[in-house]
């Protein structure tokens, strides 16, 4: 059997590699140059800012 | 028949046919249970269920004429409980401040003792005060930024009225003594049940809004409330993992024993405000503020950034409240460490809400709606900058189990959760009910000030009782003895629980004075100032089109 420290070391060590991959993985989407004016689109359409009233609504 | 009409009728069917286990288990309990509180807990679950299929046979037409259009009538519901419970939950806290500060107020009854009503009032505020709001506005916000009908026809009514119930078999089991001991848990095994049912079925509704959106992306608001829904839902069912003594009995044991209980425990307390009073709330942010201002998010980039931080690293935060414990040490050094980690997404989501204002700073004094919501946001800030600092073991040493903890968690609770709550409120109430504007905005400038002040009467009142306690409780004489007894450590609190206690009671009438101005904006009566009120407090179908 694998002893606490050798299980808590392992944990330790591939829950930080995981963290440094998905904190790259996060910064790298959100700063795609090309995503840019995709993120300008949603907020527009999603909070109806271009509008003086709301876009019709998908019914049940 | 139309297709529409048999899948109504199907629904309905259902709806009522669902009520049918739930009444034959209050049945049960009531007949069968030998605990006086449980048979009554009985006929509270038999009468909801009996209620809920009345109201779909009632309603049942009503709901068939409308198929398009958003759904609100649930969110109104939920706004009018929130309003009910925050004032219910302020009220208890006070009487429990002022019990701190004179004890006989406990009356020597066991109902009324501060450890039946704590839990009474922590559940009140959080889960019945803030739950509400959360479920009115994230079925409010998943709707308009999508573009689409809530999914389900009784499935959002559910919801709502389900979890009124929980609310009061959870509270009026902590005034006849029935709790599982677990601190923001004490909901015991049936309860946590009832809230599992109510809770898949919000999830489900949210996911069935979001599947048929109009919109190709998903707007940052739904990530948060998404993010809320399913940690919340995993948060429950782990930390209340539990087995009763019998089917008919309140009394239940938890799976896990000594640290492993005590770490659950927290990991479910510390995420409980992660992701309950947290990114829920984030949800209401990047949705309220930005529409209150008519100006997008200052950027969105950011709040993406913000999103997966926040969620990455909360998780892993409770640890800090167990500091010097059995707890392994480096479990504890990483409960710190992500704490401290927590700066960099909370001061970045603080500084993307602040900025959202850039060019339009003029709203802060002309919109006390924007008021409350930017001061919340700049308490969110302060609270979440404080937290990092306390979880350090060497600044915990001194403020764990003192009163800079209290003071604390209201800086968050009633700084931010409650001022965007009340942001969030005045800006739905006319929405929701198809008004002008709100009744009156001098009420809420009143608000306003009422409630800030009773909020920095209670922090810095609780900030100088702790700190004083905690150097205190440490001081040695020159042998090595305890300078002070605990009960001289009492004494000296005192002022400041009598301070906290009028804090409370500001923060109390400013939120009567809103339920006053809700009421009146929903009776329809004529607003008082509408001409010094900006477009956006109109109803949708109500707006003056901006200037060109």
């Amino acid at each position: 059997m694998f002893s606490y420290e050798t299980v808590a070391t392992f944990s330790q060590v591939t829950s930080l590699l995981m963290f440094i991959v998905m904190a790259i993985g996060v910064v790298v989407y959100a700063m795609w140059p090309k995503n840019g004016p995709v993120f300008d689109a949603i907020q527009h359409e999603a909070l109806d800012l271009d509008r003086g009233s709301q876009k019709p609504v998908r019914p049940e | 028949m139309s297709i529409v009409e048999d899948r109504h009728r199907l629904s309905d069917g259902l709806a009522v046919f669902g009520t049918v286990p739930v009444i034959v288990t209050g049945m049960t309990w009531l007949t069968e249970s030998v605990e006086p509180a449980m048979k009554f807990h009985g006929s509270l679950l038999a009468l909801g269920g009996l209620l809920f299929a009345f109201f779909v046979l009632t309603n049942g037409k009503s709901l068939a004429t409308t198929t398009s259009g958003y759904v609100d009538g649930p969110i109104k519901v939920a706004t009018v409980a929130a309003i009910f419970w925050g004032i219910a939950g302020f009220l208890i806290g006070d009487i429990l401040a002022w019990q701190m500060a004179l004890p006989q107020l406990n009356l020597d009854l066991p109902w009324t003792n501060f450890g039946r009503l704590r839990p009474l009032h922590t559940s009140a505020v959080i889960f019945a005060f803030g739950g509400n709001v959360l479920l009115a506005t994230s079925f409010y916000v998943v709707q308009r930024t999508c573009h689409a009908r809530l999914a389900g026809r009784w499935a959002p009514w559910f919801v709502i009225w389900g979890y009124q119930l929980f609310i009061l078999l959870a509270g009026t089991g902590y005034l006849l003594g029935i709790t599982q001991g677990k601190e923001y848990a004490e909901p015991e095994w049936y309860a946590d049940l009832w809230l599992t049912i109510v809770w898949v079925t919000y999830l489900l509704v949210f996911l069935g809004t979001l599947a048929k959106r109009r919109e190709p992306h998903i707007y940052v608001a739904n990530w948060f409330y998404l993010a809320f829904i399913v940690t919340v839902a995993m948060l429950h069912l782990v930390n209340n993992a539990a087995v009763p003594v019998s089917w008919t009995g309140s009394k239940s044991y938890i799976v896990y024993s000594g640290v492993q209980d005590a770490m659950t425990q927290w990991w479910y307390g510390h995420n409980a405000v992660g992701f309950f009073l947290t990114a829920g709330f984030l949800g209401i942010m990047y949705y309220f503020i930005p529409k209150r201002v008519e100006r997008p998010v200052y950027s969105y980039r950011l709040s993406i950034v913000h999103f997966w931080t926040l969620i990455f690293l909360y998780i892993w935060a409770g640890p800090h409240h167990l500091h010097y414990t059995a707890l392994p040490d480096w479990a504890q050094t990483l409960g710190m460490t992500f704490s401290i980690m927590l700066w960099m997404p909370s001061w970045g989501g603080m500084i993307n809400g602040l900025m959202t204002l850039a060019g339009a700073w003029d709203k802060l004094r002309t919109d006390p709606v924007v008021r409350l919501l930017v001061v919340s946001v700049a308490f969110y800030g302060m609270a979440t900058f404080e937290g990092p600092v306390m979880s350090i073991k060497a600044v915990n040493s001194l403020s764990h189990y003192t009163d800079w903890g209290i003071g604390h968690v209201h800086s968050g609770a009633l700084g931010w959760v409650a001022m965007v709550s009340f942001g969030a409120i005045y800006c739905l109430v006319p929405w929701l009910w198809n008004r002008p504007g709100l009744y009156s905005m001098k009420l809420v400038e009143w608000h306003f000030w009422t409630a800030t002040i009773g909020i920095l009467l209670y922090i810095t009142a609780m900030w100088v009782s702790g700190i004083t306690q905690g150097l205190m409780w440490r001081a040695y004489d020159k042998l090595g003895f305890l300078q002070y007894s605990f009960i001289e450590t009492v004494e000296a609190m005192k002022p400041y629980y009598v301070i906290r206690a009028i804090g409370g009671m500001l923060f109390i009438w400013g939120s009567l004075i809103m339920a006053y101005n809700v009421w009146r904006t929903v009776r329809g009566d004529e607003a008082v100032d509408l001409a010094e009120q900006p477009r956006v407090a109109a109803a949708p179908a109500l707006r003056l089109q901006p200037a060109e």
